[in-house]
């Protein structure tokens, strides 16, 4: 059986190969698919033999197995832990990666997500036995409005990019209630790529608006493209350079100017919360990743949670259900009432009950001036890797940053070593890699974003590796590079044939043959 | 095809009477790396200048790719959905595009030459 799935099987230097194929490297063990392990019966629980009775089920009686690989208990435990541990987390360590800010998760929240009062709700329990839930939902509303500045928020989102969909849907609701039929979506050329995606999704054509040789938006550029059509801009800010966009409240009265509506992209909230509101920056919607912010974990870690804080224009046309107070206590909204004009539902339910917790608890700990400070030392911890960095590599702009630090690959010129190149090599250093290759309109970019969680110690250590790195690249040490990395599990990838030919799904040997 | 011409956005557009045949230039292929993939107009759609035509994506990131005159989408490179790898190998050959009817052959000669086209890149570097 080919064991390797299309991956490498190459073991490195000291690992043992065992006769399938599989390498181990001290105690990290090699793991293959639960599918590879089956032996047919084998089962953790011995369960009755099944009753045999007669049925209605007529002709639909399954005529063949259902496929589940027989495995015993410590096979599935075993298999789990051994996956959990190649997974690479910001519990292991610096997780520079830019723009995710991958931020220490407080194990206060945890604590507190596990009371068994949240933990073990229903959604379809009764309002009566979950007021308890609806007031922190409440609460967390309240704290998202005032550090924001804004009237209203729908929590339901599930995620950064289901944010922006929610506030897109919102703007599109509010342009029909208009009578006005707006096409056109600007979005600058160093977006997420979730802005424009958002914007297609949602009907809309997108436009990208150039930046300025100071990595911000091209203000004359944007007003000549403004006009009666545009119906909304989506900007980040900080944007995806790591820089203030400090013309942000010419570029809200220029889009207000022009009738369209101003959606501001918050996954970099993190770097002014506590500090600007964007309400002052004159936002009509913005989503909150709470995974970023606010430290709940992401990344394979949870699920996102992506809270949309909504302009007085926009308010109208939230989506439900949303928390009431009345007489009776909290209760939730599940159908349009009054004089709202809501666009209707996002989500089955409420949204990630778990990360509402986890937010309140990391906005209640930490008070107004702890997220202050934790704004403060974010965008510290990125000027202070600018700053060492600064000389040994090439920073994409002039000037201090916000919460991200951005290089390009000049640094790299005619040593044969490319940012991919240099990312691998971090690796064999110890290092996860920052993000790399975006924001796009940096060449070659390598963005570092460290967040307040790390300490002077590990700045340095991190900084000698990244200066060990760029004087080994400057050396002529190109093999080293082109080779790494040579310490992890498995070698480098071949990216470009798991691209072209991407295997995407476990099939049983006969399949796979039939299939071929 | 007699006379290659080149946009600013690394396009290449050959002209063959009325018909055009477009593709990317060697500098777009190295600067994308291996390309994995590539999107390409059916025949019959109208482009015009600047405007999206087609998309191509390496394993660095994907990219647009505009049209580089007005005119009608004749017929799009069958062999890039199976091989998108002639993009890399033969990008001015083989690795070729879409093929569309030029409206106003004014506009090729108003871009650039190889000559210019050679001058503008050297001056990215």
């Amino acid at each position: 059986m080919d064991r390797s799935q299309g991956r490498a099987a190459r073991p490195g230097a000291g690992a043992t190969t065992e006769p399938g194929g599989a390498s181990h490297r001290g105690l990290q063990l090699e793991e293959p698919l639960l599918f590879e392990q089956d032996s047919p019966g084998r089962s953790g629980v011995d369960f009755p033999a099944a009753p045999t009775a007669a049925d209605r089920l007529g002709g639909l009686r399954r005529k063949s197995g259902v496929g589940l690989p027989g495995l015993s208990e410590p096979q599935v435990i075993r298999h789990f832990t051994r996956l959990s541990q190649k997974n690479y987390a910001i519990d292991a360590g610096l997780y520079p990666l830019g723009s995710c800010t991958m931020k220490h998760n407080p194990r206060l929240n945890e604590k507190l997500a596990r009371l068994p009062g949240f933990a073990e709700l229903h959604p379809l329990q009764p309002m009566s036995t979950v007021q308890g839930a609806l007031a922190l939902m409440d609460e967390l509303a309240r704290w998202l409005k005032t550090l924001t500045g804004m009237p209203a928020v729908a929590l339901s989102p599930a995620a950064g990019a289901h944010g922006e969909l929610c506030g897109l849907v919102a703007i599109r609701a509010a342009l029909e209630d208009r009578g006005e039929s707006r096409k056109r979506v600007l979005v600058p050329e160093s977006a997420h790529g979730t802005n424009p995606a958002t914007a297609a999704a949602c009907g809309f054509s997108v436009e990208s608006i150039p930046a300025d040789a100071r990595g911000r938006v091209d203000l004359g550029a944007l007003r000549a493209m403004l006009g009666p059509d545009v119906a909304a801009l989506m900007l980040t800010n900080p944007n995806t350079c790591g820089l203030f966009e400090n013309e942000v409240v010419e570029i809200a009265k220029a889009v207000h100017d022009a009738g369209a509506f101003f959606y501001c992209d918050g996954a970099n909230f993190n770097a002014i919360v506590g500090r600007v509101r964007p309400a002052d920056f004159g936002i009509d919607a913005m989503h909150i990743n709470l995974h970023k912010t606010f430290s709940t974990p992401h990344g394979g870690g949870g699920p996102g949670s992506g809270p949309v804080v909504l302009s007085a224009a926009l308010a109208a046309f939230a989506p439900l259900p949303y928390v009431v107070h009345g007489p009776d206590g909290f209760r939730l909204v599940e159908m349009a009432e009054g004089t709202a004009k809501s666009f209707g539902r996002l989500k089955g339910f409420h949204g990630q009950m778990g990360m509402f917790v986890r937010a309140l608890a990391y906005m209640m700990s930490h008070g107004r001036d702890g997220l202050h400070q934790a704004a403060g030392d974010a965008v510290l911890n990125a000027n202070y890797l600018l700053a060492r960095l600064k000389g040994h590599l090439t920073p994409a702009f002039e000037g201090p940053c916000m919460h991200e630090a951005l290089f390009d690959d000049r640094f790299l010129k005619d040593t044969g070593v490319s940012t991919l190149d240099f990312a691998k090599a971090m690796i064999d250093y110890g290092y996860h890699p920052m993000t790399m290759y975006f924001p796009l309109v940096v060449h070659g970019a390598l963005l570092m974003e460290p967040t307040e969680s790390e300490n002077r110690d590990s700045l340095d250590r991190f900084i000698a590796a990244m200066r060990e790195l760029a004087a080994r690249a400057r050396a002529g040490d190109a093999a080293f590079f082109h080779e790494a990395p040579a310490l992890a599990p498995r070698r480098r990838l071949d990216e470009t044939r798991a691209a072209r030919q991407p295997v995407l799904r476990w099939r049983p040997p006969t399949a796979r043959r039939v299939a071929e | 095809m007699s006379d290659i011409r080149f946009t600013e956005d690394h396009e290449w557009i050959g002209m063959d009477g009325d018909i055009a045949t477009v593709g990317i230039t060697d500098y777009a292929q190295q600067q994308l790396g291996d390309v994995v993939y590539v999107e390409l107009p059916e025949a019959g759609r109208k482009v015009t200048k600047g405007g999206d035509a087609a998309i191509v994506e390496s394993v660095k990131a994907a990219s647009e790719v505009y049209a580089p005159v007005d005119g009608e989408v004749t017929e799009a490179n069958a062999a890039l959905s199976g091989n998108p790898a002639l993009v890399n190998s033969a990008p001015m050959g083989e690795g070729w595009f879409f093929k569309i009817r030029v409206s106003d052959k004014k506009q090729v000669a108003a871009l650039m030459t190889e000559a210019a086209y050679k001058t503008f890149i050297a001056g990215l570097k």
